[in-house]
């Protein structure tokens, strides 16, 4: 094929998945670690307990690392809008851009300055001032996602604002700010991401406690995670459950999609599992569960669902993408609800720790939070197709004009080639610290915070100075 | 009525343009001149200089795309699809720097690759750099409310020239840094290093002075026409000034004064650019106000940004201050 032929639309559409794609499985992990971590410092601040402060340390150094890879993917994300989406910059800016800068402003400094002295600034600050340096990264990780979340919302129940000349206005900035999506879109998300910062942390805990080192400390990530995870997990299917009466009431064609709902009907049935055929608008291997999709959807068996039928086809969302993502975010959900009523069970008879099987089960489910956050993403960003801007501002439309297909094609074979050292780089890394965790924290010497000769870049360890 | 919020952002994006430039600048100076140091000691001794700092720093980088968005959001939809590949080249580098500070420590079986990525990375996104500062003063071709050029317009014999000037540019901010955070051999290095980029800085000075207003004929105007010639005549004397003092004190020895120096250096060199371009934010085709976000906007942003960035300097600051001192080797507690 000719590079002339290529789409610069279609490939500006997959580097945007690329970059968001590998960027949200950072703060996925790094927003819940960052308030795990804030909690160690403070109950060893409080309690004086050494093991929590030991605990803590190991997982700084895990934070540094993927901290450290958030920020860079992250700083690539705004100029895509510029680079890639300089029409949809031109017409949203009056109404989003407050949200990115106010981003900026109050989450992003706080994290970089604070950032400095949590990971080396142990000896050179108070120990109070240490704490609430945790305290104010974690606090940063959880206003970024705020704002970023908020303008992500607006995309998709865009509110308080007006139409002019093709460009959005502000009139209302709360109703800009909570638009009817975010309050459900933030909470889903945040405890998405504690929920995959949990499964890695009961992973780690199990693969210790399973070759026996750091066993007393890895007991309490292990015990006090999963108690996490009890509450987090209930809460999140009720959260996703709003979400997605929102999603009916605000977004029904993405709602139609991700059901695969042809014609709008009563007393309709879920259906779990179909091959959607957008060609002659009719689902294969349909397996349904009669009238669950009304109750599920409406909460009432004659509640009316919607159908795709109801719109033309150039207003709707691609049907199979979101169709399977969402039963994969489901399913995913549906086993680690799994795993937490196990581990209820293997608590109440006092085996938690020296069950084997479940030890394994643990260790192997630590990326599952990950995958979910994806799926969940892809349903969500896939279902507000073919619209930037939910029913206002099309995707094609949104693409900057200069733009050739090769440009985007280099661009895009860039990122992938770059992403594809980094990130299993990053991850071999985490791996290794993992490996090497708690006979590193023992071994290490003594060294002055911000001075040593080799890894600064290493959190200090803490150390006894009696003299 | 409007209160027109046009000028004070100018100040503020202004500010966080050259905040970026001189913070970022000299953490990426840092990075290019990592690749000449003598060993192993002297490279953990620069690396850690800038350590605990270069997030905060690059994160004026945000604040900088982010708020000519917000502030100025027509000349954003023009002029950063027009740098398409010089973003791409910078984002890119900036990425392999980024992490090769965590990885270089972690991964000792690579460490040359890291090392490598280090200083080849800051290289490259400085070099980047240099050409968006190029591209941006040349201008470029508008329709509308659109760069409708090609995405490969920017390079041009003067943006390759300016790439160049910002490595020396960077280089010298970079040996100021590290003058006044090292000591012995390390600082006496650094001090004959930034002597070279010192003298290519002031060749690039000398060389932008005259080739912009060639170049382009209002800016030609803006300098030499009368009495303009007058009132502008401080800036250059001033800059002659301030290359004096920078001469001198990196042959004494003054710790400090080196980086002050060179920060004054790149203060005027900005100054010139803004006063050959003003009130241009798009050259030749849109003013700050035509490019400006709503007055709705502005004001909105203003609220917060008022209050939030003085405290953003004082805690960023404080970060600085936590880590003041010269970085040392092998100094322990006992």
């Amino acid at each position: 094929m000719h590079l002339g032929h290529l789409d610069p639309l279609i490939l500006s559409r997959l580097q945007f998945a690329w970059v968001i794609a590998l960027h949200i499985l950072l703060p996925a992990f790094t927003v819940g670690l960052a308030s795990f971590i804030a909690v160690l410092e403070g109950i060893h601040f409080f309690t004086k307990r050494e093991i929590y402060f030991r605990i803590s340390v190991f997982w700084t150094k895990i934070f540094a690392i993927s901290f450290g890879m958030g920020v860079v993917s992250g700083i690539v994300m705004p100029f895509q809008f510029g680079t890639n989406w300089s029409r949809y910059a031109d017409a949203t800016a009056n109404v989003l851009s407050p949200l990115f800068a106010y981003e900026g402003l109050t989450a992003f400094f706080l994290e970089a300055s604070f950032l400095g002295v949590l990971l080396f600034g142990r000896h050179l600050v108070p120990r109070w001032a240490h704490f609430v340096a945790a305290l104010m990264v974690a606090l940063g990780t959880l206003i970024s996602t705020f704002w970023i979340l908020s303008a992500n919302s607006w995309m998709q129940t865009p509110a308080g604002f007006k139409i002019l000349d093709g460009r959005f206005f502000p009139t209302d900035w709360l109703a800009i700010i909570f638009n009817p999506s975010f309050p459900y879109r933030f909470g889903h998300n945040v405890v998405g991401f504690y929920i995959t910062t949990g499964f890695v942390v009961i992973a780690v805990a199990a693969y210790f406690i399973r070759r026996k080192m750091f066993v007393e400390e890895s007991r309490i990530m292990f015990s006090m995670t999963l108690w996490l995870l009890t509450l987090l997990i209930p809460l999140q299917i009720v959260l996703g459950d709003l979400h997605g009466l929102n999603t009916l009431k605000y977004q029904p064609t993405k709602l139609s999609a991700i059901e695969a709902h042809w014609t709008p009907e009563k007393r309709a049935p879920l259906i779990l599992f179909a091959i959607p055929d957008e060609k002659n608008e009719i689902n294969h291997a349909v397996i349904e569960i009669p009238l669950l999709g009304s109750l599920i959807l409406a909460h009432d068996l004659n509640g009316e669902v919607p159908g795709l039928k109801q719109w033309s086809a150039d207003q709707r969302p691609p049907v199979a993408i979101p169709f399977f993502a969402f039963r994969i975010m489901v399913g995913f959900g549906v086993m680690m609800l799994g795993i937490i009523i196990m581990s209820l069970w293997l608590r109440f008879r006092h085996r938690l720790f020296d069950t084997p099987w479940f030890l394994s089960l643990c260790q192997y489910a630590a990326p599952i939070g990950f995958l979910t956050v994806l799926a969940g993403w892809v349903t969500t960003e896939v279902g507000r197709q073919p619209w930037t801007v939910y029913g206002l501002l099309r995707t094609a439309h949104s693409v900057s004009p200069s733009l050739t297909g090769s440009d985007v094609l280099l661009s895009l074979i860039g990122y992938m080639l770059v992403y594809l050292i980094i990130f299993p780089f990053g991850i071999m890394l985490m791996a290794r610290i993992v490996r090497n965790g708690p006979s590193e924290v023992a071994k290490k010497e003594p060294i002055e915070g911000g001075q040593p000769s080799s890894p600064v870049v290493t959190p200090p360890e803490y150390t006894h100075h009696d003299n | 009525m409007i209160i027109d919020f046009v000028p004070l952002w100018t100040l503020i994006l202004g500010a966080a343009v050259f905040f970026y430039v001189l913070l970022d600048g000299f953490d990426l100076g840092v990075g290019i001149l990592y690749a000449f140091a003598p060993d192993r000691a002297a490279r953990n001794l620069i690396m850690n200089s800038i350590a605990p700092v270069w997030d905060g720093n690059e994160t004026w980088l945000v604040l900088g795309s982010v708020g000519l968005l917000a502030a100025f959001p027509l000349a954003f939809a023009i002029i950063i699809p027009a740098i398409y590949f010089p973003i791409l080249v910078m984002l890119l580098a900036l990425v392999f720097r980024g992490v090769a500070f965590e990885f270089h420590f972690r991964d000792a079986a690579h460490v040359t690759f890291w090392d490598h990525a280090f200083s080849i990375g800051s290289l490259v996104a400085t070099f980047a750099q240099g050409i968006v500062l190029g591209a941006f003063i040349q201008g470029f071709a508008v329709e509308g409310r659109a760069f409708v050029g090609s995405s490969f317009d920017c390079f041009t014999p003067f943006s390759i020239f300016t790439g160049f000037a910002l490595i020396f540019g960077y280089g010298l901010l970079g040996a100021g840094w590290l003058i006044l955070k090292t000591e012995g051999e390390l600082q006496i290095t650094s001090r004959r290093q930034g002597r070279w980029c010192f003298i290519a800085v002031l060749i690039a000075i000398a060389v932008a002075s005259l080739w912009t207003p060639f170049m382009d004929a209002d800016i030609s105007q803006r300098w030499f026409s009368w009495p303009n010639i007058a009132y502008l005549s401080p800036i250059p004397i001033i800059t002659f000034a301030i290359a004096v003092f920078e001469w001198r004190s990196l042959n004494n020895r003054s710790e400090i004064a080196p980086f002050i120096g060179a920060i004054g250096l790149f203060l005027m060199s900005y100054l010139g650019i803004a006063i050959s371009l003003f009130p241009m934010i798009v050259p030749h085709h849109f003013t700050l106000w035509q490019a400006a976000s709503s007055p709705d906007t502005q004001a909105f942003l203003i609220v917060g940004t008022m209050f939030l960035l003085p405290v953003i300097l004082m805690y960023s600051a404080w970060s600085y201050w936590v880590f003041r001192g010269k970085v040392r080797a092998d100094i322990g507690y006992h």
